[in-house]
């Protein structure tokens, strides 16, 4: 296992993790940590299998072999083995402390922005009412779209629908935040908005890991970055190091247009 | 979403409530008519098309030679009479199943039929009379068709003779009056038919002529169920006593169908024994032409009947409804999100449905299910038939909105800690309700005008009225459209709700640019969820 400067309190191990569809491995093998209050970035070029990592993390996909233990929820699958018996039940506990921001948000559009936040405290945690409203009304206000909590979806900018998206995963008061490329549906100008919301959570301390292709977010912001190849971890670095002086060659051609910036 | 749930209870109960003292009161009619004092006789004829046997008239009374006779043998039995309307074609059906203890409606005695039922010594003997137009040749023989196109009626002695007979043309009628008025309008050559219907509806016609001898001989009976031994016998003793007694020779004396056929048959005096004024008040009444008052009045007069033919159709067409809503969701559910062996199961079942007709789905469960011990009553085998064959249209209909929501919303709503079944009824069945909220709109008009199949299990509605009153006023024309009209009145509010959902759909798409899912459905949900 790549460990990882310190290693106090990781909240996410991952070893020797596996995924294949039919015959194709998308994921080669993918040994990390993640310690509490971290914010951690995959970069890699399309179809190196950070999606799919990430999806395998949040149960939305399970994995083919290997072992994770995300936030208290340990699962581990042998080579060839059936899914594990309790997997449903294990991916329930798991998702109930991890949150996850999608590429398309996934807002639900017959929903007000309010509604969206306030449906999972309701109907999965079972909190009295006024306090599912008032943990609603308090993540709207923190990404800032207090003035719009009784619109639809569709009547908000993307900018605006991934931030209601962050604060409806932020409402399960998760331990985690899984975010799969939040930015790349978005124009431009309206990027910042959303990063500016993650940039906040991490002040706060909470544990981030971020599938993203904003280079300048991950070099400025994370605590270190992760570089995947063809299914493999390539390289994990501290920002400056990866950017400065990348290890391997295939990190160096793919960084390289960011690096002559 | 919760609010429009809710009110599936409100039209829910009172129309199971209505179907369950429907059936307790349809239970409670056909019970064994042994424990009731006085005990029952249930009988069962064809009343469309079928003067002078029994029909009613006018004031929506049956009447007719064989409701006087079958009252006279119920008065010797000491039993109470009962009528039960069925289809012509489902009266031996009907026998079978149950629904009445015998069958009185000019069916004659042969030796096919007697392999199918019990029947009573013969009630009346008469012949087949060959009618052309006025002028032409008089036939000899049968053989003398041979060549020309001759009219009759389905399942009838006339027809099996003239099939007999090479060189005929066989054209088959449902209604008589039809056949007449079309070798009175020179369409076919002649019609042959039982003597009784030739003397009602051709003697009095000018344009038409009695042509030939009498040909065959034709022994009316009274069918029962073949187990029911007793019950022959009992009326065979009956009946004895009724053309003793000369009581048989009064009614068809009345009727004027006493003949010197029959009065030989049964050894008595050839002369009626009294004036023919059954038929000759309907000659009377038949060749009235009615003038646009006494049109409006007799609507007016049928108003009661016509209106519990509507709420028939209602019923039926509303509960059907929601069945079909209920399982063909259920369905739907299954075979997009159940485990492998019963969504095979639901397709089955869905391509079985989706594969036969209705009519053949609805007589199935009627006349058919009886032999496996299920007896279902006519409003319950007409709901129960619509609801299965609806439901799978709905299945399909559901499958196709529930696929049309993107995966994405199933895996967020997992990634919040909601389980499957949460996920499907917080946030998928929500949307795929609206997106297919017009389909099932479109979907209910036609249950609506299906609907009308049921008067095929026996059941009145709208389309039973339809027939019921056509063949009694001879009016297919004005009655048609009388019962059209209310079709369409009926069908008009979900019309419209159709149109404007879909409209609503619509509007939304053409302002959209990214997703062309999710905005029509948040436009819906925008109208249909307006929460606090």
């Amino acid at each position: 296992m790549q460990t990882i400067n310190g290693q106090n309190n990781p909240i996410l191990c991952v070893n020797g993790l596996k995924k294949g569809y039919n015959q194709m491995e998308v994921l080669k093998g993918i040994s990390f940590t993640v310690e509490e209050g971290d914010l951690v970035s995959i970069i890699g070029p399309s179809g190196c299998g950070k999606s799919t990592l990430l999806r395998c993390l949040n149960c939305l996909e399970i994995l083919d072999e290997g072992e994770m233990e995300v936030a208290g929820v340990r699962i581990s699958r042998r080579h060839s083995e059936p899914i594990p018996r309790n997997f449903s039940q294990l991916a329930h506990n798991l998702r109930q402390k991890v949150g996850m921001v999608f590429q398309q948000f996934n807002l639900f559009p017959h929903m007000t922005i309010r509604e969206n936040v306030a449906i999972a405290p309701r109907v999965v945690l079972k909190l009295p009412e006024e306090e599912v409203q008032e943990r609603a009304r308090e993540l709207l206000r923190k990404v800032g779209l207090e003035d719009r909590m009784e619109y639809y979806p569709s009547q908000l900018s993307g900018g605006q629908q991934q931030r209601a998206a962050i604060a409806r995963a932020l409402a399960m008061k998760p331990r985690l935040m899984l975010y799969d490329e939040p930015t790349s549906s978005l124009d431009p100008e309206l990027v910042e908005e959303v990063l500016q919301v993650m940039r906040n959570l991490d002040a706060e301390g909470m544990t981030q890991i971020i599938v993203t292709h904003e280079m300048k977010f991950a070099r400025d912001a994370s605590d270190y970055i992760i570089f995947m190849d063809e299914g493999q971890i390539v390289e994990i670095s501290d920002e400056d190091e990866i950017f400065l002086n990348p290890k391997d060659e295939r990190t160096r051609k793919f960084l390289n247009r960011w690096i002559k910036e | 979403m919760r609010t429009f749930l809710s009110i599936i209870p409100w039209f829910c109960f009172p129309l199971l409530y209505l179907t369950c003292l429907w059936d307790a009161v349809w239970a409670e009619d056909r019970g064994n008519g042994k424990e009731e004092n006085p005990p029952i006789l249930r009988w069962a004829a064809a009343t469309d098309s079928n003067v002078p046997f029994a029909f009613y008239n006018e004031k929506n009374e049956l009447i007719g030679f064989e409701v006087d006779l079958i009252k006279a043998i119920a008065a010797e039995m000491g039993r109470k009479p009962i009528f039960v309307p069925n289809d012509w074609d489902g009266l031996i059906p009907g026998l079978g199943r149950g629904l009445y203890d015998l069958v009185i409606c000019g069916i004659e005695i042969t030796p096919e039929k007697e392999q199918e039922v019990a029947f009573s010594d013969p009630y009346y003997v008469t012949f087949e009379q060959y009618v052309n137009k006025k002028g032409s040749e008089n036939i000899q023989s049968l053989e003398d068709l041979s060549g020309k196109t001759v009219g009759t009626l389905t399942q009838t002695a006339a027809l099996a003779m003239l099939q007999r007979t090479p060189g005929v043309k066989v054209k088959i009628y449902t209604q008589e009056i039809n056949a007449y008025k079309d070798v009175a309008n020179g369409r076919i050559d002649g019609v042959l038919l039982d003597f009784p219907i030739a003397k009602y509806f051709a003697y009095p016609n000018p344009l038409l002529q009695f042509s030939g001898p009498q040909f065959g001989q034709l022994l009316y009976g009274i069918a029962m169920r073949k187990e029911d031994k007793a019950l022959q016998q009992e009326v065979n003793a009956a009946l004895r006593k009724v053309i003793q007694s000369g009581k048989i020779r009064d009614i068809l004396s009345y009727w004027g169908l006493w003949t010197p056929t029959i009065a030989a048959a049964f050894g008595l005096p050839e002369e009626p024994s009294v004036p023919a004024t059954g038929y000759d008040e309907f000659l009377t009444k038949y060749a009235e032409k009615p003038t646009f008052l006494d049109w409006i009045e007799r609507y007016v007069n049928y108003g009661p009947l016509i209106l519990q033919g509507t709420l028939v159709t209602l019923h039926v067409s509303i509960l059907g409804m929601i069945l079909a809503i209920l399982l063909g969701f259920t369905l739907a559910l299954i075979r997009v999100y159940g485990p492998e062996p019963l969504k095979w199961l639901v397709t089955l079942y869905v391509e079985i449905i989706r594969g036969t007709p209705l009519l053949v789905q609805l007589l199935f469960l009627f006349y058919g299910l009886p032999n496996i011990g299920i007896k279902l009553s006519p409003l319950l085998a007409g709901i129960i038939g619509l609801g299965l064959n609806y439901a799978a249209y709905e299945a399909e209909n559901y499958r196709a909105g529930l696929l049309a929501i993107p995966r994405g919303q199933m895996e967020a709503a997992q990634a919040l800690g909601m389980s499957q079944l949460q996920a499907l009824y917080y946030v998928i069945i929500p949307q795929s309700f609206r997106l297919v909220l017009p389909p099932v709109t479109n979907d209910f008009i036609s249950l609506l005008k299906d609907s009308s199949l049921v008067s095929m299990v026996t059941l009145l509605d709208l389309t039973g009225v339809y027939n019921r009153i056509a063949t009694q006023t001879f009016d297919y024309f004005g009655t048609g459209i009388v019962i059209a009209v209310i079709y369409l009145l009926i069908g008009l509010p979900f019309v419209r709700l159709a149109r404007s959902t879909e409209e609503k759909l619509a509007g939304a798409k053409k302002g959209q640019n990214k997703n062309f899912v999710l905005i029509p459905v948040a436009t819906m949900g925008y109208l249909f969820n307006k929460r606090k």
